[in-house]
């Protein structure tokens, strides 16, 4: 598994944490060679990172937080998925039109206990983000989701949903075939499904298409994640008439993990790794799968009918209006 | 109507027509008499544009006269994120409220369609574009409660160029899994749900409630989508083809039941109700 240090390009606000990273990795190497104890250097060389690091990633701007929700060497849902899961099989198709490889899905364990999984899926390399089209669904990958869905219900299988698309693809032939429908189908059928839902917003959250695969018992999101009821971007562009007022909008949309638990849009949020999902994906994983194994330990202990009573009441219970 | 199109034509000026007696169809350029638009249920009798009705024009037209009695009315906007922006939200709903006499976009009650009860939830577009908040979502989940309760079929009216509404965040988007969740619970009820889509039902609003009905009907000509037809023209960087995104596109396209002139709207929806439900009109 690459967590491709040193490949990636820093944002700005990343490299007072970047160097204090590297002088530790030169004592480290110092240390090896020459026989000297440094520990105690190590030591305030580590507490400084974690000041610097708490002190960054507390100041980091709403936009900020989006650069690093897509940034490019994040850790994908086959990536996680890889790295948490033993037995992975992957599932394709919907049987009705294709295989779309933005959503991907299957079986396989988390420790002992058999999951199926759904995820949106973004590509690295140039070839592998047009073949994945940059993680946005067309209806036949909600369609595989809910084939899924159902077989996870059959077999009585909990589902863990990994959430990373900047938002359903806006085409021709996406209209065509029922974006629309193919999401509402999906809202519908996961307000009804017998088995534990656990979500975790693990990149972009990006709007309905996000959503379609989103409804869940529990929905966590990594620190570093947004969701979003438009993109920056497109709220830009209708409010302010530009597009560069993005970060503008990024703030006025409440959409960082902390400003979304206040709203109980989310029930969680799991910090990240000390220099950022991007930058240590085995630590990320490892973080993912103990929020959802212990989410799904407490969720299977609930009769069916309370867990999906439950469900529906949560949602039930979101929004915020006057009442005279 | 031939009279009538003599008379106008040497005096078409835009603004000072369109402001008074006159309107101008967006379908065919055509300058009609309000009266005679109003008489025909805003519809313009040369090209069968179907003009956008308010709230209080769609009940007018689809229920018996005087039996609309509107449920959960104390239902009101708040501003939860603060929204800042260059038009704040709290001023927008001033606005919007002086504009429509409306405290959101959406309306709901109990009527009778001759003589069949009905839970009927209408959105109006006019309000913030029709989008979808966190009044619409409890309105609409409170809406299928008391169907359930009271054994009545639900009618929904939508139309909504705006989707989940921008000012309220995640918490609109979350509508959408809301309103989801109280046709998932309805399910069990064995009751009708018919979703109307009406020029325009776009983005969020289609995407869950309105998309989810058991029969799905359309006015004609209606913009119905996902994403609006200038960002998905941005997007892939070409033309769209003709007549896309319309109720009849979708209609071809497997994606609604059928499409109904305003005028058969009616008579329609009945006899939905009245093959989903039994015989006479009991209740
Ligand atoms: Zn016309």
């Amino acid at each position: 598994m690459n967590s491709g240090k040193e490949s990636v390009p820093a944002l700005d606000f990343e490299q007072p944490l970047l160097d204090i990273e590297r002088k530790i990795r030169e004592l480290q190497e110092f240390s090896r060679k020459e026989g000297f104890d440094v520990t105690g250097e190590l030591e305030a060389l580590d507490r400084r990172a974690r000041d610097v690091q708490r002190d960054i990633y507390s100041r980091l701007t709403p936009w900020q937080r989006v650069a690093l929700a897509r940034h490019p060497n994040r850790p994908y849902t086959l990536d996680l998925v890889g790295a948490m899961a033993e037995g992975f099989v992957e599932l394709r198709g919907d049987r009705q039109f294709r295989d779309d490889p933005a959503l991907i899905g299957g079986v396989g364990f988390i420790g002992k206990r058999r999951v199926v999984f759904l995820g949106h899926q973004k590509g690295r390399s140039t070839r592998e983000s047009i073949k994945r089209n940059f993680g946005c669904p067309h209806p036949e990958g909600y369609r595989k989701a809910a084939r899924l869905m159902r077989l996870a219900d059959k077999f009585r299988l909990p589902l863990v949903c990994l959430i990373d698309t900047p938002g359903a693809y806006p085409g021709v032939e996406a209209e065509e075939r029922g974006q629309a429908h193919a999401i509402a189908e999906n809202l519908r059928l996961m307000l009804g499904l017998k088995v534990p839902i656990v979500v975790v917003v693990i990149g972009e959250g990006g709007s309905g298409g996000a959503l379609g695969i989103g409804v869940g018992d529990r929905i966590i999101i990594l620190e570093n994640a947004y969701y979003s009821v438009i993109s920056p971007e497109g709220c830009a562009a209708i409010l302010w008439k530009t597009k560069d007022k993005a970060p503008e909008a990024a703030r006025a949309l409440k959409l960082t993990p902390n400003e979304l638990l206040e709203l109980k849009i989310v029930d969680e949020v799991i910090p990240e790794p000390l220099t950022g999902a991007h930058r240590n994906w085995e630590k990320t994983a490892e973080l993912v799968k103990e929020a959802v194994t212990a989410s799904l330990d407490r969720l299977e202990k609930l009769p069916t009918r309370i867990l999906v009573y439950r469900r529906q009441e949560k949602y039930r219970k979101i929004g915020i209006y006057g009442e005279k | 109507m031939s009279l009538l199109k003599k008379k106008r034509k040497p005096t078409i000026k835009k603004g000072p027509i369109t402001a008074g007696l006159w309107e101008k169809c967006p379908g065919c350029g055509e300058i009609i008499f309000k009266k005679t638009l109003q008489r025909s249920l805003k519809v313009c009798p040369r090209c069968r544009y179907h003009f956008t009705l308010t709230a209080v024009e769609r009940i007018n037209m689809l229920v018996d006269k005087g039996s609309f009695r509107p449920l959960d009315q104390g239902l009101y906007p708040l501003d939860p994120l603060q929204f800042v922006g260059p038009s704040p939200y709290r001023e927008k709903l001033v606005q919007n409220r002086k504009k429509t006499g409306l405290p959101d976009a959406v309306v709901s009650g109990k009527a009778k369609i001759e003589g069949w009860g009905v839970v009927l939830v209408i959105t109006d577009s006019r309000f913030l574009m029709g989008s979808m908040g966190s009044v619409m979502g409890e309105k609409i989940f409170r809406a299928f409660e008391t169907a359930a309760a009271e054994r009545l079929p639900v009618t929904i009216v939508s139309g909504s160029g705006g989707g989940a509404r921008m000012y309220e965040g995640c918490l609109s988007l979350m509508q959408m899994a809301k309103t989801s969740a109280a046709i998932a619970r309805f399910e069990r009820e064995g009751l009708l749900y018919v979703s109307v889509l009406t020029n325009p039902t776009m983005a969020g609003v289609l995407a869950s409630f309105a998309a989810l009905g058991d029969v799905l009907v359309a006015e004609p000509g209606a913009l119905i989508g996902f994403t609006g037809p200038r960002v998905i023209r941005e997007t892939i960087k070409q033309e769209l083809p003709e007549g896309f995104q319309t109720s009849e596109f979708l209609l071809e396209h497997g994606l609604l039941d059928m499409v109904v002139s305003r005028d058969a709207l009616r008579r329609t929806l009945v006899d939905l109700i009245r093959v989903f439900s039994g015989p006479s009109p009991g209740r």
